[in-house]
């Protein structure tokens, strides 16, 4: 059997494709962003055509899918956590209608909060759309898991989510690859999936009455190991990547399940918990499993975990808290260096961003009670020094929405900055809303030509974003369009200064392309003028 | 056998190349890898990681635990200090002694070097000045690579070298040798 070495975002695409996907639907957000690209750039996922370009959202690659779904095909949409919030109300119902071709939700969930806001858990959404969730330990599980969440989708026809962590999704190893299934053919659903009260309340129940079949199969599943070896009475639940940590910690010498698909297999627990005389939950994210198991064994049970202060309640898992909660020692040989200061992100140099952070922060600092909205994006980093621009920052699209609320209450001058993809994913609406209020905000959209946090993946407006404002309407002499250099900061300023005396919507599109992507385009120019050479 | 490595410097420097260099003379030996790598928000100017598992025998955790990390090879002198918690006690520091200076407090040069010299196993030394000699300006990362190639010790330098031959191949031969050039700069420079 070929070997791959593969990053476990890139160990879920080839199992995709080799089980037979016929669309990925995704808006780039880390740590999942790999798994697209990957598709994008398969030479096998583009002969057979497979869907990979970038979605709008995640509730339009959501949606998508389950259309992908509804026509028969297999799909696969992904996002990191809090796109789970965003495509929360297609993926809640998709439960409900059911699904035809196999479809699976990937979250990749970011514990520690490398690169997120928060560390909410999807297995909790999962949990409350009463769907299946397989997740992996490592990268073979991950290729092996894409193909069987599919089969089980399509036998309960419910759609599957796939769960990982940054840790595994980030991480590579080698990865046995297996034979390839051909794509479904187009067999549309027969029933309906009219979500009208009589019609719901009937799937609702077929949804409650799959939920045995669901707990049959995670009490059966193959990634549902037991271990018996260890001397003490302690049981081990090890769910997901956590099982490794542990593995590393206590090798042979456990009492552990080995959770990675769920429902929670509720026999092995209770045979786990009757040889034992405590148990440990470890897990990564959100204490999910050990409130459940709480519930499985009663109140008087010793459950150890998260919520008890065995494990932190906040931060990824790593070898060493799990060492430790597991009683087994690590530690340092040097103690923290002396002559070692922080390194955060920042802007790359010659960036857009900070020309206009330069400008905005140079014109609003002529008046006394000024607040400018941020948004999600590389500029987030404007709240950081040197510029240190930034009021807020909570969710895709809240800049635009928040800097009206702010005006609605009277405050001036309330400012807006939102990336092009951004605006795009969530910002929309928003102005929309402000346009129809007549609200008295700025609002910034800059316009790198890319979504650029991500590493660059296409931005859906691109030459689009005077045409949207001005359709969303937005009076055509305030949408004003400048580009962000150092030379032409007399006039960026002098359009931010009218701008904001406008008492009403005005948009700015300071535009310039992305110090990354424009890079990677001049080595793709020069590379391909030589080829003609 | 085994060898934990980490790899670390600031976003940009070009460590994840000594990985896939790494990782694809590994993966030719026949030795496990696993490779845990860091994208997203902190590639923008940020310190940056990797933690790489070698070993002949099962590997768990993507991540290395705390003083068990047998070579930290590091872009930049500062960068290699951050993980001294997770250093062996008879573990070796790699490091270019150049600093990269993009932060306001970034500490004072001479303590930052005497604290490094202080330590057992450090070799550092001017990487940009030998990839600059050997007319690869690009190159750093491979001088690096060449002088922990002796430290690396579970794949053989020559595997080293195979494993960049088959890296850069798409980039072309022209890449390839330079990359050779300063790989072998690296590795006489700590003979």
């Amino acid at each position: 059997m070929e070997k791959k070495l593969l990053l476990g975002d890139e160990a879920i695409a080839l199992g995709a494709i080799h089980a037979g996907l016929s669309g990925v639907y995704a808006y780039p957000g880390t740590p999942s962003t790999e798994i697209t690209e990957f598709i994008q750039a398969d030479a096998v996922a583009k002969e057979r055509g497979i869907h990979s370009r970038w979605c709008t959202n995640e509730k339009t690659a959501m949606e998508a899918a389950l259309g992908m779904s509804y026509a028969g095909k297999r799909a696969l949409v992904c996002m990191k956590h809090v796109g789970m919030n965003v495509c929360a109300d297609a993926f809640v119902n998709s439960a409900i209608t059911g699904v035809n071709g196999g479809l699976i939700v990937l979250a990749a969930d970011d514990p520690s909060m490398h690169s997120s806001q928060n560390e909410q858990d999807s297995r909790f959404y999962a949990k409350f759309a009463m769907v299946p969730v397989f997740e992996p330990s490592n990268q073979q599980e991950a290729y092996d898991m894409v193909s069987d969440a599919f089969e089980l989708s399509e036998r309960l026809k419910e759609p599957v989510v796939l769960r990982v962590v940054t840790r595994l999704a980030h991480s590579r190893a080698a990865v046995a690859v297996g034979k390839q299934k051909d794509e479904n053919p187009l067999v549309p659903a027969q029933e309906s999936w009219v979500l009208l009260p009589g019609i719901a309340r009937k799937k609702y129940a077929e949804l409650l009455e799959k939920q045995s079949a669901m707990m049959e199969a995670a009490n059966k599943s193959i990634y549902n190991k037991v271990e018996k070896g260890g001397a003490n009475k302690l049981g081990i639940i090890a769910c997901g990547i956590a099982y490794n940590y542990v593995k590393e910690a206590v090798g042979d010498d456990a009492n552990i399940v080995k959770v990675s698909q769920y429902p929670l297999p509720t026999d092995k627990i209770k045979a786990l918990a009757a040889e034992n005389d405590a148990v440990i939950v470890v897990e990564d994210g959100q204490p999910v499993v050990e409130e459940q198991v709480a519930g499985i064994l009663g109140a008087n049970y010793d459950i150890k975990g998260r919520l008890t202060g065995d494990l932190p309640r906040t931060g990824e898992l790593t070898p060493d808290n799990v060492a430790k909660a597991l009683g087994k020692s690590t530690g340092s040989a040097f103690s923290d260096a002396k002559n070692l200061a922080g390194r955060p992100p920042q802007l790359c140099q010659g960036c857009g961003h900070r020309d206009v952070y330069t400008a905005l922060n140079k014109v609003l600092s002529e008046y006394p009670d000024y607040r400018i909205f941020g948004d999600i994006g590389c500029y987030t980093l404007g709240a950081l020094p040197p510029f240190k621009a930034l009021a807020s920052c909570v969710d895709m699209g809240a800049s635009i929405t928040m800097a009206k609320g702010a005006a609605d209450a009277g405050l001036f001058p309330a400012v807006a900055i939102i990336g092009d993809s951004t605006f795009t994913h969530s910002g929309m609406t928003g102005l929309l809303d402000a346009v129809n209020d007549k609200s008295n905000i700025t609002v910034v959209i800059s316009d790198n030509l890319t979504t650029g946090m991500t590493g660059g993946q296409d931005s859906a407006g691109t030459n689009k974003y005077e045409a949207i404002c001005l359709g969303i309407g937005v009076e055509p002499e305030h949408v004003r369009v400048v580009v962000p250099l150092p030379k032409n900061m007399e006039e960026i300023t002098k359009v931010i200064r009218e701008e904001i005396e406008y008492k009403g919507v005005s948009v700015i599109i300071p535009r310039r392309e992305c110090m990354q992507t424009l890079q990677r385009h001049l080595r793709e120019a020069k590379k391909a003028k030589e080829a003609k050479k | 056998m085994k060898k934990d490595i980490i790899l670390c410097g600031v976003g940009g420097q070009g460590i994840l190349s000594i990985a896939t260099v790494i990782g694809e003379a590994a993966t030719e030996a026949g030795l496990n890898l696993k490779q845990a790598e860091v994208h997203g928000m902190s590639q923008r100017g940020g310190d940056v990681q990797s933690n790489l598992r070698l070993s002949t025998e099962t590997i768990y955790s993507d991540l290395i635990s705390l003083g068990k990390t047998d070579v930290v090879i590091s872009m930049e002198p500062m960068e290699s200090l951050r993980y001294l918690p997770y250093l062996a006690a008879d573990g070796t520091i790699v490091t270019s002694s150049k600093p990269f200076i993009n932060i306001p407090n970034y500490p004072d040069e001479g303590e930052l070097m005497a604290e490094l010299d202080n330590l057992p196993h450090v070799v550092k030394v001017d990487i940009d000045k030998i990839a600059h000699e050997t007319g690869n300006l690009r190159g750093a990362n491979m001088v690096l690579l060449g002088m922990a190639a002796p430290f690396i010790e579970i794949v053989t330098v020559d595997q080293l070298r195979e494993a960049i031959k088959v890296v850069f191949a798409r980039k072309g031969q022209a890449i390839v040798d330079s990359n050779l050039k300063a790989f072998d700069a690296g590795v006489n420079e700590v003979k």
